[in-house]
């Protein structure tokens, strides 16, 4: 007990009576306070630039006439500005300011020569946005998450070395010698991102792998950017904030070992199952699938810990704005993990792959598992740079219920819609056909088989013919129950509904960046003395965030 | 936690065991795939082969080799068509079409004529970029220069999908096109747009495409999996 004891005052000297504690600590925050102001105000100006971009895109699909006839904002190059912008600004720098923060404060050290932190994260950001000038002036690579152009790369690379680079020597010059499990995933997804962008950068792009190697490559890194990137981070700081704020340790040590190896391990094997009935070898998918499927261990083990050290905690996790966005996000790994395993089964994938059933999977793990925990951290981390409190509770409260709710119904819009999708396209009817025996040379270029017969549709596509008298110089062929064209009419009442999702997450984010700014620029009020937090259930005085 | 080096160890050798596998062995495995005739010959015999067998009747293993009087596959994509390739590329036109076809029996794209046989990874060898696509907001490209070879179809869909087919969600590519003023001499272009009443513009004016578009068209009708290859023969 008294290794978790240790631990437990190393993780929580915030709410220690020791003073001297409590004073390194805000000289750590006071040491990061530019470079995480970068960080977190790039975040939120990427965030509210891929939201404008999503709008955009969203009403695209559903009216392909709008701005339709201005080329740099085709559909092509404004889904991937999103993307890009959305992953490469918001995600990475979100995650640059929480998981360099969260590991200053766990190793107890100052970080150093901050002027070059912040001169590496001009260049990313520069990086990024020459990029994203580049998707819509047409130099796109069409290559899925890396369509930035290459010449952009050697730019956010040498940014990200840099990013790297201060992380570790944070953790190399630690104070405190119990590592804690959120430093294992900080330093774990430090080392892995440049690998996994190098990889990816060399074998498409610059020396590109024969055939669909490329493909292979372009999912182990698109996969793994989520799984090894953004999880990784994502689950530093659910372990690290909900014992932080609720005062208490995690629930077991053991358990937060099992799901960092489960997840490096599972995770990293898991992006062949994207190409299910692809062009590739059929080994290396079964053993993508069987990597997700697996994927459920360090999944269930992680949400157990998680569940067991809220247990009992409810009412603080609802008062304080940084559980309730922490806890929702951890809510949604576990849901997407278990959607993700789902989707890497055979049966599944036959219906779900190439539908927006992807695309609601995708906006669960890097939108309401990840994003909603860098929220979170943002409203745990802001006011200790600043040394001041959110304004206005009733804005978090907006932005909570509005990207909540918002992202509940994109998930459900787009995931039923693809379902309906993907079943649609498969649904295949018998169709009698006559069968003319000695027909000419066939005369559709659709069939390309020097066929002896020649078959001849009788029934118009549209009949329902479930029981059809089959004459005995006629066969029943399968044919598909649904033309494509209407399966796609049939996705624009889902493709709206996803619309209508995408208005609620922009009020949400307007509500973030409206407290976000205005905290940043107001004065010091006489409650910030105080360091009385701001609470999301103003009667419950019971202190939540101890400073 | 105490062993740091063996931390390292481990979240190195995990990422390093996982690009073996997924990658570097699977680039052993094909990524050296050459072009090949659709059926090889015995080397010996120069008898043909059945598909990629490489064994006789006795079981025993005969190298098998290229037919050089056949063609081999898949073909190298030359000129406008390459062109095209690159607008393609920079227009993003793969985040709604895939080109790749799913087995019969996996899938409709058997059923919906998308193809007569499995696309194979030699299909992919001479793409620079391979471009296989994620999404079928828009059906399967692989094979669409079989499914329809009329250059003006593609024109007018690029133009504007709901010509063609009404009710997509494809966006209109206007902007490949040029409105121009019929030229009192010569008359119309050849080239241009035959528009339906309904999607007519003002009259003495045509639409032209552009290099762009045709290039475009051209990629497109080049989009064809008519040939067999050893181990991918078409389905019954």
């Amino acid at each position: 007990m008294s290794a978790i004891g240790s631990f437990y005052s190393s993780i929580k000297p915030g709410s220690s009576s020791d003073v001297s504690e409590r004073a390194k600590l805000s000289e750590i925050d006071a040491s990061m306070k530019w470079p995480a102001l970068l960080f977190l105000v790039s975040a939120a100006l990427w965030l509210l630039a891929g939201t404008f971009f999503a709008m955009v895109t969203a009403i695209k699909m559903t009216n392909p006439a709008y701005l339709a006839d201005v080329e740099w904002l085709t559909f092509g190059h404004i889904r991937s500005a999103h993307l890009n912008a959305v992953i490469y600004g918001w995600s990475f720098n979100a995650a640059f300011a929480v998981g360099l923060w969260i590991m200053a404060r766990l190793c107890h050290s100052r970080i150093r020569h901050t002027a070059i932190l912040m001169v590496a994260g001009c260049f990313w950001n520069i990086g990024v946005s020459i990029g994203i000038f580049g998707i819509f002036a047409g130099d796109m690579t069409s290559v899925e998450w890396l369509e930035m152009p290459t010449y952009i790369t050697p730019l956010i690379a040498f940014a990200f070395a840099l990013i790297g680079v201060w992380a570790v020597i944070a953790f190399r010059f630690r104070q405190s010698s119990p590592v804690y499990v959120s430093q294992w995933y900080i330093l774990a997804a430090i080392f892995w991102f440049p690998w996994l962008y190098s990889i990816a950068q060399i074998m498409i792009l610059f020396e590109p792998a024969r055939g669909t190697v490329q493909a292979l490559t372009n999912w182990w890194y698109a996969h793994n950017l989520v799984g090894l990137w953004l999880t990784p981070i994502g689950l530093a700081s659910a372990y690290y904030f909900i014992p932080k704020v609720l005062g208490v340790p995690i629930h077991s040590y053991y358990l937060s070992f099992i799901g960092f190896w489960a997840l490096a391990f599972f995770s990293s094997w898991a992006g062949a199952s994207h190409l299910i009935g692809g062009p590739v070898p059929a080994w290396v998918i079964s053993v993508g699938v069987v990597a997700s499927v697996m994927m459920i261990l360090p999944v269930v083990v992680t949400a157990m810990n998680h569940h067991m050290t809220v247990r009992g905690r409810w009412n603080q996790v609802w008062i304080s704005p940084t559980l309730r966005f922490v806890v929702f996000g951890a809510i949604s790994y576990t849901l997407v993990s278990v959607t993700g395993a789902a989707m890497a089964l055979r049966q599944v994938s036959e219906i779900t792959h190439f539908t927006h059933f992807t695309v609601g999977h995708t906006h669960q793990g890097v939108y309401a598992f990840f994003t909603m925990i860098m929220f979170g951290a943002v409203y745990y981390i802001m006011p200790r740079l600043l040394e001041r409190e959110w304004p206005s509770a009733m804005l978090i409260r907006t932005h909570f219920w509005c990207c909540a709710s918002g992202i509940t119904l994109m998930i459900v819009s787009l995931m039923v819609g693809g379902w309906i999708q993907g079943t649609q396209m498969i649904a295949l009817k018998p169709v009698p056909v006559v069968v003319t025996e000695n027909a000419a040379t066939p005369t559709n270029a659709e069939q390309p088989k020097a066929s002896t017969e020649q078959v001849t549709t009788t029934a118009t596509s549209a009949t329902h013919s479930a029981a059809v008298q089959t004459a005995p110089d006629q066969e029943v062929k399968l044919l598909p129950k649904y033309e494509f064209i209407e399966v796609v009419r049939n996705t624009i009442p889902w493709l709206h509904l996803r619309s209508m999702s995408g208005i609620l997450l922009m009020v949400g984010h307007l509500a973030f960046a409206i407290n976000f700014f205005w905290m940043a620029v107001k004065p010091k009020e006489q409650r910030d003395r105080e360091g009385k937090p701001t609470l999301l259930v103003e009667e419950n005085t019971q202190s939540v965030s101890a400073k | 936690m105490k062993n740091l080096p063996i931390i390292f160890c481990g979240i190195f050798f995990i990422l390093a065991f996982s690009w073996v596998g997924v990658i570097l062995s699977t680039h052993s495995q094909f990524g050296s795939l050459q072009p090949t005739s659709s059926q090889l010959l015995n080397a010996e015999t120069l008898e043909p082969v059945d598909g990629m067998n490489y064994t006789d009747a006795q079981a025993k293993v005969v190298p098998a080799v290229n037919n050089l009087d056949d063609v081999q596959y898949p073909m190298a994509l030359v000129g406008k068509a390459q062109r095209g390739r690159e607008a393609y590329i920079s227009l993003g036109c793969l985040y709604c079409h895939s080109q790749q076809v799913r087995r019969k029996g996996f899938g409709s794209d058997f059923e919906r004529n998308w193809g007569s046989r499995q696309s194979v990874p030699r299909d992919y060898i001479r793409q620079e970029r391979v471009l296989l696509g994620s999404m079928r907001t828009g059906p399967d490209l692989m094979t669409i220069g079989q499914r329809n070879i009329d250059e003006s179809w593609y024109l007018l869909n690029l133009y504007n999908p709901q010509i063609n087919s009404e009710g997509s969600n494809m966006p209109p590519y206007a902007f490949l096109f040029e409105k121009h003023k019929i030229d009192p001499l010569l008359g119309p272009s050849p080239k241009a747009l035959k528009l339906p009443a309904k999607y007519a513009i003002e009259s003495g004016y045509e639409v032209l495409p552009t290099e762009r578009a045709e290039a475009l068209v051209a990629y497109l009708l080049s989009l064809k999996l008519d040939y067999e290859l050893p181990e991918a023969k078409f389905s019954q």
